[in-house]
């Protein structure tokens, strides 16, 4: 459960989030959607901690984010791009976030003492366990972000651009994956610009627009309350009432 | 944590082919020498030179290099629960210390194996730790432009700027100043400007160890005060030592409040 | 910019050559030259001289309690045998041809009341005493040992300890100060004397002896045909050695180390300076060697290093400097304008901040030729041993310093040497004729 109150960020003269006021609920999955420079990002790096806000404020779980970090315990991030040491094999790469975890837990080693390796094994990375991270393809290093998203049966869940790069093999045993962690009760949050996955995925659409919340609802209101079959054209109404519109703003991530 | 994260930083940097480069380039050219020259101190003199030059561009350079291509790297592990001046220590010590490992190692095992003598190791070892000083000092320095500037061009330019101005255009104002002053008294102001360069300073504390003899011709009594007395390595190892606390702090600040 | 920045640091760096080795310290040589033993000594030569000799012994078991009695008792010929033991005695004259011996290192102690021997007969042999305590004086000159027109004689293996003067020899020829330990403390010139000190004294030997602390260390004025040689001059306060209208004189030998001032020789002709050390001499006027006013003399063989200036030649002309080393000096050699007909050949230069500097941008009336030069980066393509290029060892950043002193500062800074490779690349400012037409691509074997 994330609530987001009353956030605002500037850059210099650009106002990139203006009083976002935003919940997402746990065992949901919430897509954050919107154009280029809408403030996704922004928002998703202020909940992570990354970006700090001018003014409001982010509850992550009842916990305030106010720059502590040991909040970021209950968190996996599978960003867009994972750009880990280069001369690490896999196996180091696994070995040293377990080792951050580990260093800065505040708990009891109790009950996610041990680590989620499911991905592991279904993605079969064994054999590539001994290799640097600069020799990955760009599949494999998004299978190794994957795997480490999901390690520490995060109670939330960031999910940028999941499926770039992965075959259809993977990316099906990831949303399997991710569909799962929402029903075991996992808030989830996603970005994509294939809204089909989203589609798929997601139950609540959080839309922005140049800093503000242009709309959210779920899924199957919008689909309802645009009259569309898919999500795609359903943002598209929604936006302009014109499907024309949609290149126009530019859906798409 | 600090030491968690250095651990992995120091593994992979040590598997990187430029440091190797690094290495080589300073043992080969103390090797080079101590096959043309012969002993030690004639090898730290020459060395003198190419430390001056090579540890500040190389050291900025990589450095900011290394910062922006860790931004992603620094993005992911601020999203697990690491205190962010935790992080910022172990990318700072994770690059500034196999550099300065490096090239000490470098200079040093020539002399190892070539049994320097007793004085030729004083010499040696005041030119490493003026590189060494140098080297973290330059590397703190590009830390912060990277820090600030998220445009890498923007970034590395600014880099390569400060290090051409510290390296060659500083000592021209000097001497420009000296000249157009020179019927003023300048000692103080000269040796003031002097501190203010972190190259400078170590081109001083060199200049302490290999040509004292030169500088004991420097008349007047500011000059004889700061260069024949233990007063002048005090100074410059202090203004070193200030040089490099303040680029550190500044990157350090920077990264705590950073927006990522 | 990078690459072209490092190789010209390399072309800086190759051009460095194989270091030298280290001479024979002429200090150990001079303390190796022992003397015949006491015994010997007095009984051959003496006895052979005079008929009926004595010896007067001094001490607790002799016939004489103080030295002054021995003395006033003693006839020419006599051996006046001081044994061990502390003598607080002052203003000892010694009038006549005696040997004064000392046997377990006797000590005269002055106690700062006035000098320590007089002699002013001939022939007189003072040797194996301490003589401790000589006080400053601003009117007299109090030495520990004085010869005054006194000739032949011999001061050997005495140790001087904490005198105003140490040796002094007024009007005294044929004089040898041998194996002497002198030794002062004082920090100030002005309350400062001379260690062995020579006026008007001809034909003397100077060797083996150790000065330290005085004001000069060995210092003639109005010496001819004398031979100093085998002296080791440390941390004296103004000059290591100073001399003056002294001709033709050898000095050979000598190591004159950290003294005030260095080394200054003045109005002196035919002077031979040989086989000497010249070292760590720092100061804004100190040199390894001051040359004021000498001419027609040879330096040759001699190691300069560490100074602030090797050379300084003022006024001096015909001068002949070859096979010397000059090791990281400030500056190897500095000749002044007023200097003319001087040849500098076969030396080499290794490692000095500046190589030659001068005053002027006159033309040069000296010739350097065939010197090793360790900045040197010609090639020689006929194999001769000579460059091809003609080396010009005044470098821009000198004649900088020449004029603004304080541009020292940049010394080996980028900028400088940026400067300095332009000058070399297209010289404009340095002197043209101030040039080694053939230096050497080897270092002269020294």
């Amino acid at each position: 459960m994330i609530c987001v109150n009353a956030l605002n960020k500037k850059y210099g003269t650009l106002q990139a989030l203006l009083s976002v006021d935003v919940e997402m609920e746990s065992g949901r999955i919430t897509a954050v959607l919107g154009p280029n420079g809408a403030g996704k990002t922004t928002l998703i790096k202020s909940i992570l901690g990354l970006v700090k806000p001018d003014s409001g404020t982010i509850t992550v779980d009842g916990i305030l984010v106010n720059g502590e970090s040991q909040y970021r315990e209950m968190i996996g991030y599978m960003p867009q791009l994972a750009r880990y040491p280069e001369n690490l094999t896999v196996t180091e790469i696994v070995d040293m976030i377990r080792d951050i975890r580990k260093t800065a837990s505040s708990r009891k080693p109790v009950q996610n003492d041990t680590p989620d390796m499911e991905l592991w094994d279904r993605f079969g990375l064994d054999s590539e366990k001994d290799k640097p991270f600069r020799t990955l393809s760009g599949g494999n290093r998004q299978k190794v972000s994957a795997v480490l998203a999901f390690l520490f049966r995060p109670k939330v869940l960031f999910l940028d651009e999941p499926t770039t790069g992965l075959d259809p093999v993977s990316s099906s045993i990831l949303k399997d994956k991710i569909l799962a962690e929402r029903d075991g009760g996992t808030t989830i949050i996603l970005t994509s610009h294939i809204m089909s996955e989203v589609q798929e995925l997601a139950e609540q659409v959080v839309y922005l627009l140049e800093g503000r919340i242009y709309f959210e609802q779920t899924v199957s209101e919008l689909l309802e309350a645009t009259g569309q079959t898919t999500l795609e054209r359903a943002i598209a109404v929604k936006l302009g009432r014109e499907p024309e519109m949609v290149t126009e703003t530019g859906v798409a991530s | 944590m600090i030491l968690k994260i250095l651990k992995y930083q120091l593994r992979d940097v040590f598997r990187s082919r430029w440091i190797i480069a690094y290495v080589l380039f300073f043992l080969v050219l103390t090797d080079v020498l101590f096959r043309f020259g012969g002993d030690g101190l004639r090898v730290a003199t020459s060395m003198m030179n190419i430390i001056l030059i090579v540890i500040p561009l190389a050291s900025i350079i990589l450095g900011a290099f290394y910062l922006y291509n860790a931004r992603e790297y620094i993005e992911l592990l601020l999203c697990h629960p690491v205190k962010r001046h935790q992080l910022f220590w172990g990318m700072f010590l994770g690059l500034a210390l196999p550099l300065v490992a490096a090239f000490a190692g470098g200079v040093m095992l020539p002399y190892l194996y070539n049994a320097a003598s007793a004085d030729a190791w004083q010499a040696a070892l005041m030119l490493v730790f003026t590189g060494s000083m140098l080297t973290v000092i330059f590397v703190a320095l590009a830390y912060y432009l990277a820090l600030r500037f998220d445009d890498r061009i923007k970034g590395l330019g600014l880099a390569l700027v400060i290090c051409l101005f510290f390296t060659i255009i500083y000592d021209g104002i000097i001497l420009f100043v000296i000249y157009i002053f020179s019927s003023y008294p300048l000692e103080k102001p000269v040796l003031a400007l002097s501190l203010l360069n972190p190259i400078d300073l170590g081109r001083i504390l060199l200049l302490l160890q290999f040509d004292i003899s030169a500088l004991m011709g420097l008349t007047g009594a500011v000059f004889r005060e700061f260069f024949g007395t233990p007063l002048g390595m005090t100074v410059s190892v202090a203004s070193l030592l200030l040089w490099l606390v303040v680029p550190v702090t500044a990157g350090f600040r920077r990264f705590l409040v950073k927006d990522f | 910019m990078h690459r072209r920045l490092f190789i010209s640091a390399w072309l800086i760096v190759s051009v460095l050559t194989a270091g030298m080795a280290f001479g024979i310290s002429s200090s150990a040589a001079a303390s190796a030259m022992s003397s015949l033993s006491p015994e010997t000594r007095m009984d051959g030569q003496e006895t052979r001289s005079y008929g009926t000799t004595r010896t007067l012994v001094v001490g607790d078991r002799g016939a004489y309690a103080s030295i002054a009695d021995a003395l006033s008792d003693a006839a020419d010929g006599d051996t006046i045998r001081i044994e061990a033991g502390t003598y607080r005695e002052y203003a000892l004259l010694v009038d006549r041809k005696v040997t004064i011996l000392g046997v377990g290192r006797p000590v005269i102690d002055v106690e700062n009341n006035g000098e320590g021997l007089r002699i002013t007969a001939d022939s007189v042999h003072v040797e194996g005493l301490e003589i401790r305590n000589v006080p400053t004086s601003h009117s007299r000159d109090h030495a520990a040992i004085r010869f005054e027109r006194a000739s032949g004689g011999k001061a050997i293996d005495n140790i001087l300890d904490n005198t105003f003067f140490g040796i002094y020899l007024a009007r005294a020829h044929d004089m040898e100060i041998r194996g002497n330990y002198l030794r002062a403390y004082h920090t100030r010139e002005s309350i400062s004397a001379n260690g062995i000190h020579l006026w008007n004294s001809n034909r003397a030997v100077i060797s083996g002896n150790e000065v330290f602390g005085h004001r000069d260390g060995i210092y003639l004025e109005y010496v001819q045909e004398s031979s100093i040689h085998d002296n080791h001059v440390e941390k004296n306060i103004r000059y290591g050695l100073h001399f003056m209208f002294s001709d033709d004189c050898v000095y050979h030998n000598n190591r004159f180390e950290d003294n005030g001032a260095g080394v200054a020789v003045m109005y002196s002709r035919r002077v031979k300076m040989t086989s000497n050390k010249f070292i760590n001499n720092w100061g804004a006027s100190s040199y390894g060697l001051l040359l004021k006013e000498i001419t027609d003399s040879e330096i040759f063989e001699n190691e300069f290093s560490g100074n602030t200036i090797g050379i300084r030649s003022e006024g001096s002309d015909r001068v002949k400097k070859y096979r010397n080393r000059f090791h990281r000096n400030g500056w190897a050699i500095r000749i002044m304008a007023s200097s003319m007909d001087n040849h500098i050949t076969e030396n080499n230069f290794i490692d000095n901040a500046f190589d030659v500097s001068t005053n002027s941008r006159q033309q040069s009336r000296n010739t350097f030729e065939a010197n090793y030069w360790d900045k040197y980066s010609g090639y020689d393509l006929d194999g001769d041993g000579f460059g091809d290029i003609p080396y010009r060892p005044v470098r821009l950043f000198s004649l900088i310093v020449e004029r603004n002193p304080m541009a020292l500062m940049l010394l080996r800074s980028m900028f400088v040497q940026i400067l300095d490779l332009t000058e070399r690349v297209m010289p404009t400012i340095t002197p043209e004729t101030l040039v080694d037409e053939k230096p050497l691509m080897r270092k002269v074997a020294l």
